[in-house]
């Protein structure tokens, strides 16, 4: 039972919610990461009063963990300007990250774990050597895991600061240079927005932030924050239709930047789960609900992962579902042969998984995990 | 119905099956474990928590759970699962039951920012509390262990929670976690509490959990108003002399032993500022857990005066 989707369409619903259902929409609302930005919709919608208490906490404190980041992260791009900027590399912000510091709607709720940023490919090597002056170090990983990144990948291994714990994420570009799609990084930074009270830091374009987003959502294959993303995606859809002609930017860029494919996947399953409004010509132009035998697989399968990964809302074919996707992604950003020695290292040698706290979204709690013990 | 209402076979079998449900402080908690010898201590140390009612909403789901395919023979280990997620790598089966407990303390610090979540002990007298922040090594487990057992009221041993909106501490009257040389000391302090058997080799040496006092699990709903924040630090041979501590650094040392000090931004400045305000503050320094005892007494009678 898929409350979260039911309570997030329709706020008035959680009026008729017993207990055992709340605990469960809390639940599976933790699951997705989307305490905070439920918590932010019921309040908007004018239902906060009808929350009972206990619930009422743990998404409150999800809204809590997500306001505070407003303050980290203006005060960690200013850190990153002082580290890049004499050497005049820009700092362009991606993801959560740009969301919150350009305030976009999609920054409700939003708990992000790192700091994405976006630089040109030639100035990846001096950028690095900047950002460890300054104290961002890379994350302990294996030999093999560095040599993936820096010849396969699309952004530097995770870096941690050593004082402040905080994650970044270096990116040259959106895709990994071996996807089959390639759209060109050169064209993303140039259309990058400078942040009004934020001096020397740039957000992506807001087009840019929405093809971005799908093109994360249909290569990855982690899950866990699917639906969340899907969110996102409805939230900068809104925000972007306040002006119609905007729309056909947006299909434009996606054909420019070879994302017309992701693009089609956001727009449908958005307008199917979350009633994104479409603009009819924007639907004809980009296909996007139509179908097809393949397309019917495809709806099977993220039917089923754009579901908060909570067992209360899994079926029989959500591992596979859950497997295919993985192998999809993968297949979609490596060619076979690069593919198959990928998986057959991972199989061998197992990414050990690490002491680590309850959601990859949430602030760092290592160290206060050892206080609290 | 309180948990020692149930018999020990109905405890286990609730424990191995859909989970007991009870209420410690404002958090229902629903335990489950696949690892049936922790059943006997577990229902001593919750002995007087009430039951939660099933159709109830719970606030956390957590279980410790046998490791998986060979590590459930081959030295066995435990791991511990919230709502189908594991925040850590397992232990071994024997630390199962203090997995258990920092565990659930895991799950208030990492879900609860509606509350201002302190490390540090709290007791009380009446609706009056002393908090204990903790600086490590600063036997303050011992203290508030030796203080529930000389007549005060246990509102917490690990996370002191304060609401931001009165300011009040509510308690929980979970058991309390005691390390080392002090389990022995606590023992022959009081002969009469119950202490589970001491686990060796854990991150934290060994360590023995102790039940709370029925009068602080049944007075649980009661909460305290701060009135002393007292850091204490226990330094052999010394006689128990208290110092009075100024705001300014008082007000430093809660902030720093706030777990969600920096995620509740200003409330939380204005909620450490307001337990400071309306405390008396100080600096405590023991060694005799009997002059420890006396000079608390005297805070909470003079105070009354």
């Amino acid at each position: 039972m898929n409350l979260l989707l039911q309570a997030y369409r329709d706020p008035q619903s959680v009026r008729r919610l017993g207990p055992s259902q709340w605990d469960l929409l809390v639940r599976q609302a933790r699951h997705a990461n989307l305490l905070g930005r439920l918590y932010l919709r019921l309040q908007a919608a004018g239902v906060e009063d009808d929350i009972p208490e206990r619930p009422r906490n743990h998404l409150l404190s999800g809204a809590q963990m997500a306001g505070e980041q407003r303050h980290a992260i203006r005060r960690e791009a200013r850190f990153l300007r002082e580290a890049l900027e004499p050497l005049g590399i820009p700092v362009i912000l991606l993801k959560g990250a740009a969301y919150v510091a350009g305030a976009l709607p999609a920054a409700q709720g939003r708990l992000f774990s790192d700091v994405d940023i976006l630089l040109p490919k030639a100035r990846l090597a001096d950028a690095e050597s900047a950002l460890q002056l300054k104290g961002w170090i890379s994350s302990a990983t294996d030999d093999y895991d560095q040599r993936y990144y820096r010849r396969w990948m699309h952004e530097l291994p995770a870096m941690r600061h050593v004082f402040r714990g905080s994650a970044l994420d270096v990116h040259h570009t959106i895709l990994p240079p071996t996807a089959r799609l390639k759209p060109d990084a050169k064209l993303l930074i140039e259309a990058a927005v400078p942040l009004p009270d934020l001096p020397g830091v740039s957000t992506l374009s807001l087009p840019d932030l929405i093809l971005h987003s799908a093109s994360h959502l249909f290569h990855e294959g982690e899950p866990d924050n699917l639906l969340r993303d899907l969110t996102d995606l409805d939230l900068l859809l809104r925000h972007l239709a306040r002006d119609p002609a905007a729309w056909d930017v947006l299909v434009h860029r996606a054909e420019q930047l070879q994302l017309a494919g992701p693009l089609r996947l956001a727009l449908r399953y958005c307008h199917q789960m979350l009633d994104t409004p479409l603009p009819e010509r924007v639907q004809a132009r980009t296909r996007c609900l139509e179908g097809g035998i393949r397309q019917q697989l495809l709806d099977a399968m993220y039917a089923r992962v754009l579901r908060p990964q909570h067992p209360s809302t899994a079926d029989a074919l959500t591992p596979l579902a859950r497997r295919s996707l993985y192998i999809r992604a993968h297949w979609l950003r490596m060619p076979p042969l690069l593919l198959a020695y990928h998986l057959a290292h991972k199989a061998v040698l197992p990414a050990r998984q690490e002491t680590h706290p309850l959601s990859t979204e949430q602030v760092a709690l290592p160290a206060d995990v050892k206080k609290a013990a | 119905m309180r948990i020692r209402d149930l018999s020990p076979a109905e405890f286990r079998q609730r424990l191995t099956g859909d989970g007991i449900r009870l209420a410690a402080g404002p958090f229902n908690c629903c335990l489950q474990s696949g690892i049936p010898e922790i059943a006997d201590e577990l229902a001593r140390l919750y002995a007087h928590h009430p039951l939660a009612d099933a159709s109830d909403f719970t606030d956390f789901h957590v279980a410790v759970q046998p490791g998986h395919g060979v590590r459930r023979w081959v030295k066995p280990q435990a791991r511990f699962v919230v709502d189908a997620v594991e925040p850590f790598t397992p232990l071994p089966r024997a630390q199962a039951l203090p997995m258990l407990e920092w565990g659930l303390n895991w799950c208030v610090t990492a879900y609860c920012h509606h509350i201002l979540v302190i490390h540090a002990a709290a007791v009380a007298r009446g609706n009056r509390a002393a908090i204990l922040p903790a600086p490590p090594g600063s036997g303050k487990s011992t203290l508030c262990a030796a203080l529930v057992n000389r007549g005060w009221r246990l509102l917490s041993d690990e996370l002191t929670l304060i609401r931001v909106d009165t300011g009040q501490i509510m308690g929980l009257a979970r058991p309390v976690n005691l390390k080392n040389a002090s389990i022995d000391i606590i023992r022959a302090y009081a002969p009469d509490a119950f202490l589970t058997q001491p686990v060796r080799d854990t991150t934290k040496g060994t360590v023995a959990l102790m039940a709370p006092t029925r009068a602080s699990v049944e007075a649980v709903g009661e909460w305290a108003d701060p009135a002393w924040m007292v850091l204490p630090r226990y330094r052999a041979g010394s006689e128990a002399v208290l110092a009075p501590m100024g705001s300014g650094a008082a007000f430093m040392q809660l902030a720093d032993n706030a777990m969600n000090y920096h995620v509740l931004g200003p409330e939380g400045f204005d909620t450490v500022g307001r337990v400071i305000d309306n405390c008396r503050n100080y600096s405590f320094e023991y060694s005799r857990l009997d002059d420890a005892i006396a000079v608390f007494d005297r805070l909470a009678t003079e105070d009354a005066r």
